[in-house]
C-alpha cells in the first residue's frame, strides 16, 4: 500500500528531475557492478540524446568488456574486430561525412592489437571521435596485463607485478596521438564521481560539437577502474585509481583547437 | 555497345567500379595489383562519381574500411595480392558472419611467404575453402581475361549485395598486367541515400526515431543462436550452389579426354587444346566460372563421357580436389601443375595430356 501511495503521490512527471536517457536501452548491462563502463555509456548517450542526432549517429563497439555496447546504446552501432574500431570509423565518416560517427574502446583494443589503425586514423585527422576506456588491464579476458598496465601493478600475466625491464612501460598513447596534427581535441576524464561525470559529459558533447566543424579527430580518454580485474571492492578500486592511476595518467586537457595544453601546476590538481 | 578501350586487367577492375556505382575503394599497394590503386588515384573518381578511395595504412585496416563502410550499406572494393590477402583473413571471416556485402580481388602471386611477384593460382584453397576461421565461404570469380575482370567487378557488387556476402574475385599476376582490349559496360549512378537505406533496412547508417537500432555484427554469445547463425550461412551457400553456378565449356561435345582449369591456366589450355585437336586428339576444356560454388554436377557430367582428365593449375594441386569429388573415381584425373611464378606453356600441357592421360 504503501508503494503505491509513493508512485501516485510522488512520481509525478513535474517531480522528475532526472531520468535514464531514451538512447540507454532496457537491456541489464552486463558490467560488473561499480565498473564505470556504464556511466561512460550513459553520459555518452545524454550527450546524443541533447544535441539529437541519433539519426546521424553511427557508433563502433570494440572487442573488450564492451564489446555489447551496441545492446546498450539504442543507436546504430557495429562491432568491429578486436582493435579495428578507427578503420571502421575511418571508412564510414568518408562515405557518410554529415553523420557523427564515434569509436568506443577500451586499452587493449585501441591501445595495443589496434596501434597502427589508431595512431593512423589520428595522423589522417578523421573527423571522428575516439572514446579511449583506459582501465590499465585486459577487463574481457580475465585481468591481463594491458599496454596502460602501471609498473608494478599486478595482473594475471604480470602476478609478479609489471617489470617494465621485461613488459616495457606503460603507454600513454593519448599523449602520443595528441602530437599529431590531425589531432584537435584531447582530453583525459574520469567517471568515478559526480564531478567527474560532469567534466567527462562536457568533454564528450565538445567533441562531437567539433565533428560539425570538421576540424580533425577528437579523443576522449576516461580513466576507469576495473574492479574486477585488479580484484578490489568497487570502492576500493576507485581509491587505488585516485592514488595510483591519476598520477601516472593525469586529468585534464591535453590538447584544446589543435595546440597542446601547457601543464600548470593548478591544471594538475584535479 | 559500351566503350571499347585498350586496358591492364587492373585498371578494367578499377574502371569497372567506378562504372558499377561503387562507394568506396580502400587499399594497400603490393605488387602485381598496385595499378588498381593508381588508376582510381589519377581518375578521381571522388570527383566524376563521389567515390572515395583512400590508401589504407595495411591490409587490415584495409579489410576492416570494407567491413564499417559495408555495415553502413555502401559498395565497397578492395584489391590487394596474396600476402595481403592472407592479412585480410579475419576481416573476411568478419563480413561472412556479419553478413556484410563487399568485393576483393586477389591479384594473385605465387607463394607461401614473400614469395615472388610473378602469377600465381596457389591462393585456391584460401579463396574456396575458408582461409579465415569458422564456417563460412565466399562467392569467388575466377575471371580469364580483361573482360571478365571488368564484367566480374559488376557481377560480384550484384551477387554481394543478393546474398549479403563477400565476393572474392580471384585472378592473377598475369591477367592483372596484361593488356587486352575490353568493352566497358556504361555507368550506372552511385545509389542515393535514400535507395541504399532501401536496399540495406540492416545497415547501421543512423537511426530514424521511427525505427529499432540496428546492429551490425558477428558476435553471438549463445550457442543456440550462434548455431542459427552457422545454419543461416550456410543455406546460404547452398542456395549459391544451386543458382550461381558459371563455366564454360569448350569442343566437349565429341571429347575423348578433359582439361579442366580456371583463369590464366584456362587460357593456355585453350592454346593448348588447339594443337591436340591439329594433332588429330579430340581434347575438350571446362572451365569453371565460380570457383565457389563449383560447378560439381557439370563437371561430372563431362567428366563421366571422357577417358581421362588432366586438370592444370599454377599451383601443386588444389582445384583438383573439387573435380575428383565432383567427378568420381572411375575417370584417370591426373595434375599437371607450375609453381612459383611459372606460368606453364600449351606444348607442356600438351605433353602433359599425352604422358600423363593418354600414354599413361
Ligand atoms: C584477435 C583477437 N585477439 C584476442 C582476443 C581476445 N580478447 C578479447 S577482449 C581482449 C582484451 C580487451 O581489453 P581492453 O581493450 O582493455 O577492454 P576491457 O575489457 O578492459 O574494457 C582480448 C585480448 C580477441 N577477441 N580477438
Ligand atoms: S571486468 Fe572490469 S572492465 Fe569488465 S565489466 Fe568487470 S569491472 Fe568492468
Ligand atoms: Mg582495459
Amino acid at each position: 500500500m504503501e508503494d503505491q501511495f509513493i508512485k501516485t503521490d510522488i512520481l509525478k512527471p513535474e517531480n522528475i528531475v532526472y531520468k535514464k536517457t531514451s538512447l540507454m536501452t532496457d537491456k541489464p548491462l552486463s558490467y560488473c557492478p561499480g565498473c564505470g563502463h556504464g556511466t561512460a555509456h550513459r553520459m555518452l548517450m545524454e550527450v546524443i540524446d541533447e544535441m539529437d542526432i541519433v539519426d546521424k549517429t553511427i557508433g563502433i563497439s570494440p572487442v573488450g568488456c564492451s564489446v555489447l555496447a551496441y545492446d546498450f546504446m539504442a543507436i546504430d552501432m557495429l562491432g568491429a574486430a578486436h582493435g579495428r574500431a578507427p578503420a571502421l570509423a575511418t571508412a564510414i565518416k568518408r562515405m557518410w561525412p554529415g553523420h557523427f560517427v564515434f569509436t568506443y574502446q577500451g586499452d587493449g583494443d585501441l591501445a595495443a592489437i589496434g596501434t597502427a589503425e589508431t595512431i593512423h586514423a589520428c595522423n589522417r585527422g578523421e573527423n571522428i571521435t575516439i572514446i579511449f576506456i583506459n582501465n590499465g588491464i585486459y577487463g574481457m579476458t580475465g585481468g591481463q596485463m594491458a599496454p596502460t598496465t602501471l609498473p608494478g601493478m599486478r595482473s594475471s600475466t604480470s602476478p609478479y607485478g609489471r617489470d617494465v625491464t621485461t613488459m616495457g612501460h606503460p603507454l600513454k598513447i593519448t599523449e602520443l596521438v595528441a602530437q599529431l596534427p590531425g589531432v584537435y581535441y584531447v582530453t583525459r576524464q574520469a567517471v568515478h564521481t559526480p564531478n567527474h561525470v560532469r567534466k567527462t559529459k562536457k568533454a564528450l558533447r565538445k567533441a562531437f560539437e567539433l565533428q560539425k566543424e570538421n576540424k580533425g579527430l577528437s579523443l576522449v580518454e576516461i580513466v576507469s577502474n576495473c574492479n574486477s580485474g585488479w580484484k578490489m571492492t568497487p570502492v576500493n578500486s576507485n581509491k587505488w585509481m585516485e592514488d595510483n592511476m591519476f598520477p601516472f595518467y593525469q586529468l585534464g586537457d591535453i590538447k584544446v583547437d589543435g595546440k597542446l595544453v601547457v601543464k600548470t601546476e593548478t591544471s594538475e590538481k584535479e | 555497345m559500351g566503350e571499347l578501350r585498350l586496358m591492364k586487367g587492373n585498371e578494367a577492375v578499377a574502371e569497372a567500379a567506378i562504372r558499377a556505382g561503387c562507394d568506396g575503394y580502400f587499399g594497400y599497394p603490393i605488387t602485381p595489383q598496385s595499378e588498381v590503386m593508381e588508376y582510381l588515384m589519377a581518375e578521381r573518381p571522388f570527383e566524376r562519381t563521389g567515390m572515395v578511395v583512400l590508401q589504407a595504412e595495411s591490409e587490415v585496416a584495409a579489410i576492416n574500411m570494407l567491413y564499417g563502410g559495408a555495415g553502413t550499406g555502401k559498395m565497397v572494393l578492395t584489391s590487394s595480392s596474396s600476402p595481403g590477402i592472407s592479412l585480410m583473413q579475419e576481416g573476411l571471416s568478419y563480413l561472412a558472419g556479419a553478413e556484410l556485402p563487399a568485393v576483393i580481388v586477389n591479384i594473385v602471386r605465387g607463394g607461401p611467404g614473400l614469395g615472388t611477384i610473378q602469377p600465381s593460382q596457389a591462393d585456391y584453397f584460401q579463396a574456396v575453402k575458408g582461409g579465415g576461421h569458422g564456417d563460412y565461404r565466399m562467392l569467388v570469380l575466377a575471371p580469364a581475361s580483361v573482360q571478365e575482370m571488368c564484367d566480374h567487378v559488376k557481377l560480384a557488387f550484384d551477387k554481394a549485395f543478393e546474398y549479403r556476402t563477400p565476393v572474392m574475385i580471384l585472378s592473377d599476376g598475369a591477367i592483372g598486367q596484361m593488356m587486352e582490349k575490353v568493352v566497358l559496360f556504361d555507368h550506372i549512378p552511385r545509389r542515393t541515400d535514400e535507395e541504399l537505406i532501401k536496399q540495406c533496412p540492416w545497415a547501421s547508417n543512423g537511426r530514424p526515431k521511427t525505427r529499432n537500432h540496428n546492429i551490425v555484427t558477428s558476435l553471438d554469445l549463445d550457442p543456440a543462436g550462434q548455431e542459427r547463425v552457422n545454419l543461416k550461412l550456410q543455406a546460404k551457400y547452398r542456395e549459391m550452389e544451386k543458382k550461381e553456378v558459371l563455366f564454360e565449356e569448350v569442343q566437349c561435345e565429341d571429347a575423348e579426354y578433359l582439361i579442366v582449369a580456371f583463369g590464366l591456366s584456362a587460357r593456355i589450355c585453350q592454346k593448348a587444346l588447339d594443337l591436340a585437336r591439329a594433332k588429330g586428339i579430340k581434347v575438350g576444356l571446362f572451365r569453371p566460372i565460380t570457383l565457389f560454388p563449383f560447378p560439381a554436377t557439370q563437371v561430372s557430367n563431362v567428366g563421366n563421357r571422357v577417358k581421362g582428365i588432366l586438370v592444370v593449375e599454377m599451383n601443386a594441386g588444389q582445384m583438383i580436389e573439387d573435380v575428383k569429388l565432383s567427378v568420381g573415381c572411375k575417370v584417370k584425373i591426373e595434375h599437371y601443375g607450375r609453381f612459383g611464378g611459372i606460368i606453364p606453356s600449351p606444348d607442356e600441357v600438351l605433353n602433359a595430356l599425352e604422358q600423363q592421360i593418354i600414354g599413361g
